[in-house]
């Protein structure tokens, strides 16, 4: 695997792009030509080579900028890294379960050498080469929740599992589709998906728990989740609203293929081993309508999707003020073929 | 569909540890390392035992850290289904068996300021990883351990070597040594967790002590395995997968449906996950609900059924399966 490293931004000049392999391996999240809420979760397996899914801690070109802005959020606003006290044994958990992934999926870039409890890590693109003692904090320059997800793109959340419910104990957030970590830290599944809408009436988040609460170690899963953002921001978060919010009210019939970006996450949920809690990956990944419309499938998807949205989603994943645009702008690509089934390119 | 992530492993080791109890040591065939595991966790050990596969859920007794083995201690019952008397003895050092991943349904609450373990016989197991964890995290543990007599009791002697006497009390019905469960339990700090593991009776008795103190719901944990009572025998049919299948005297809904070869979900073995709820579309005869996961209203409606426990009385029924 040779991955060619951008250097990019995602604010200001927003100069993030997709390579063509990047857009092929995008994880496209409709598997046909409409959308709603579902339990949409499966093994989280290695994929096919060329797919976001090849490995299960995916890494792209996209890596060391993202690391970049998610250090520069972080330097604004401390409180997107927060871990209650308790939490400390799913810190270790984590940081084990990344390294792991990372030494195991790129063995070119990362290499994790252990001998008892004496532990070297290597991250050769972010030029870091650690010696430290698991378990101990005082080893680490910071704790190790925040030290490994500064190496990992994505957002995350370790949540606790007691009294039969998932509660947000300890969490990560600067890629995030506007929801705050410093809002929702201790609250539980059914508090924290509180605000979605029509899902809950379809006793989807009820059937989502009780899978979860089940989730065995050794057999992760993963679901894809989806909304759309203007430029390629990747803090588009709450506690930012006055820097993104307005941007909505800036596209035009003219600016729609580089300024509409379809956001996907690829989540994946992990049982921990010491305890017990569940590391929650939240992978933010960035599509612009230019790059979308390179795949004909998508091209011919994606708006007949957008156009049969419940007017409820619409609203919720804040699409209301440019989605009949972006339609418009993406009918030119839908020459109303059938489309295959499936998320992958033809 | 359930990907298989079972570990082949051989029985490395079989050691007498109490009178009626063998600890069994078993290490991977394909020489990794287990999983860590946290402290509470139990494996499904699996097992043929003529034409048919066994399956009995055990607590890991050994060190959660130690990727070296896996141990579990098993109590030789009276009245046993097969699954005790198998491993005491047909199973012999050399033998291969296979083990689920470990799942925990029994979790220390991290948040606990203290943490008591109150075990009746072989409900030791499940606490011995439990102290091993808390104690190399310097956490504050208290083990509370009754035993039918000191050469029952499994492991009471190197327990209190290893961590004191101050934290390690033992109560021999022989001696008419009792656990003092009110005066214990009135006098505890706020922010204590109460773990409780062992027979039935003692598990309800403890618990109700505790909730007639006033603890709240949240700090209360307890662990009860059941094995699939044994009874009449009864015809299942199968819906979805067209079959009908004979539930023999000593085997569970859940064992008959494996092997007549069709893929049921299952975790715990021991109608505490609620991964095997099944829905029931007819019954001819009565469901004997022996589970401690579907809520009341549920197991009146008779259209639900935890497969790996419960059974019926009558002739047939019908599963959405």
């Amino acid at each position: 695997m040779n991955i060619k490293f951008k250097q990019e931004t995602f604010r200001d000049d927003f100069s993030f792009q997709n390579s063509p392999e990047a857009i092929r391996r995008f994880p496209f999240p409709f598997h046909e030509d409409k959308y709603m809420y579902s339990v949409n979760m499966e093994p989280h397996v290695p994929g096919s080579k060329g797919h976001a899914y090849e490995t299960l801690i995916d890494v792209d070109e996209h890596y060391i900028s993202e690391m970049a802005d998610r250090a520069k959020v972080l330097k604004e606003d401390p409180l997107r890294c927060q871990a209650l006290p308790h939490m400390m044994q799913a810190q270790w958990d984590t940081l084990e379960l990344l390294m792991e992934q990372m030494a195991e999926g790129y063995p070119d870039l990362f290499t994790l050498t252990r001998q008892a409890d004496q532990w070297h890590w290597i991250n050769r693109p972010l030029n870091i080469d650690q010696k430290f003692t698991f378990g101990d904090v005082t080893t680490l320059p910071c704790e190790p929740m925040e030290y490994i997800t500064r190496q990992s793109q994505g957002d995350f959340c370790i949540v606790d599992q007691r009294d039969n419910n998932l509660w947000m104990d300890a969490g990560i957030a600067t890629t995030q589709a506007d929801w705050s970590l410093d809002f929702d830290i201790g609250m539980n599944f059914m508090e924290w998906h509180g605000p979605v809408p029509l899902a809950h009436q379809m006793g989807v988040f009820e059937r989502a728990l009780k899978f979860l609460l089940n989730l065995q170690q050794g057999k992760p899963v993963r679901r894809l989740n989806w909304t759309m953002t203007i430029n390629p921001r990747l803090d588009t978060s709450p506690e930012n609203y006055h820097k993104w919010g307005s941007d909505r009210m800036t596209v035009t019939p003219e600016n729609v293929g580089q300024k509409v970006h379809l956001r996907c996450e690829l989540q994946s949920l992990w049982r921990l081993p010491r305890s017990n809690a569940i590391l929650f990956v939240i992978r933010c990944y960035l599509l612009k309508m230019g790059e979308l419309v390179e795949v004909p499938k998508w091209g011919r998807r994606f708006p007949r999707v957008l156009k049969s949205l419940p007017p409820e989603l619409v609203d919720y994943k804040g699409l209301t003020r440019f989605r009949d645009m972006t339609v418009e702008w993406l009918s030119k690509y839908d020459d109303g073929k059938p489309t295959s089934p499936g998320i992958y390119p033809d | 569909m359930s990907i298989n992530t079972d570990m082949a492993v051989r029985v490395t080791a079989i050691t007498q540890v109490a009178e009626s109890v063998k600890r069994f040591r078993f290490e991977r065939l394909d020489g990794k390392p287990f999983p860590v595991f946290p402290g509470g966790a139990h494996v499904v050990v699996a097992w043929k035992d003529g034409g048919m596969i066994r399956r009995n859920p055990y607590s890991l007794m050994s060190a959660p850290g130690d990727t070296s083995a896996y141990e579990i201690s098993v109590l030789r019952v009276e009245k046993s289904r097969g699954g005790s008397a198998f491993l005491h003895e047909k199973v012999k050092l050399g033998d291969t068996l296979s083990l689920s991943q470990p799942v925990d349904l029994f979790p220390i609450d991290q948040r606990g300021r203290k943490h008591i373990f109150m075990a009746g016989g072989i409900g030791i197991t499940p606490f011995m990883a439990m102290m091993d964890q808390l104690s190399k995290l310097n956490q504050n543990f208290e083990l509370h351990y009754a035993v039918r007599t000191r050469t029952h009791g499994a492991y009471w002697q190197e327990l209190t070597e290893r961590y004191g006497a101050h934290r390690v009390k033992i109560y021999c019905d022989a001696e008419k040594l009792f656990i003092p469960t009110e005066p214990l339990l009135g006098a505890q700090p706020l922010g204590t967790h109460l773990y409780v593991c062992g027979p039935g009776g003692m598990i309800d008795g403890v618990l109700g002590t505790a909730r007639k103190l006033g603890w709240p719901e949240e700090n209360l944990h307890s662990e009860r395995f059941l094995a699939p009572p044994p009874g009449a025998p009864f015809t299942v049919k199968l819906t979805r997968s067209n079959k009908t299948v004979e539930v023999a005297e000593h085997q569970s809904i859940l064992e008959a449906v494996e092997a007549a070869g069709v893929d049921a979900p299952f975790m715990c073995r021991g109608g505490a996950c609620g991964q095997c709820e099944t829905n029931v579309t007819a019954c001819d005869g009565e469901i004997l609900h022996h589970d401690h996961y579907l809520p009341q209203a549920d197991k009146a409606s008779g259209k639900k059924i935890m497969i790996c426990v419960s059974r019926i009385k009558g002739k047939e029924i019908t599963l959405d399966l």
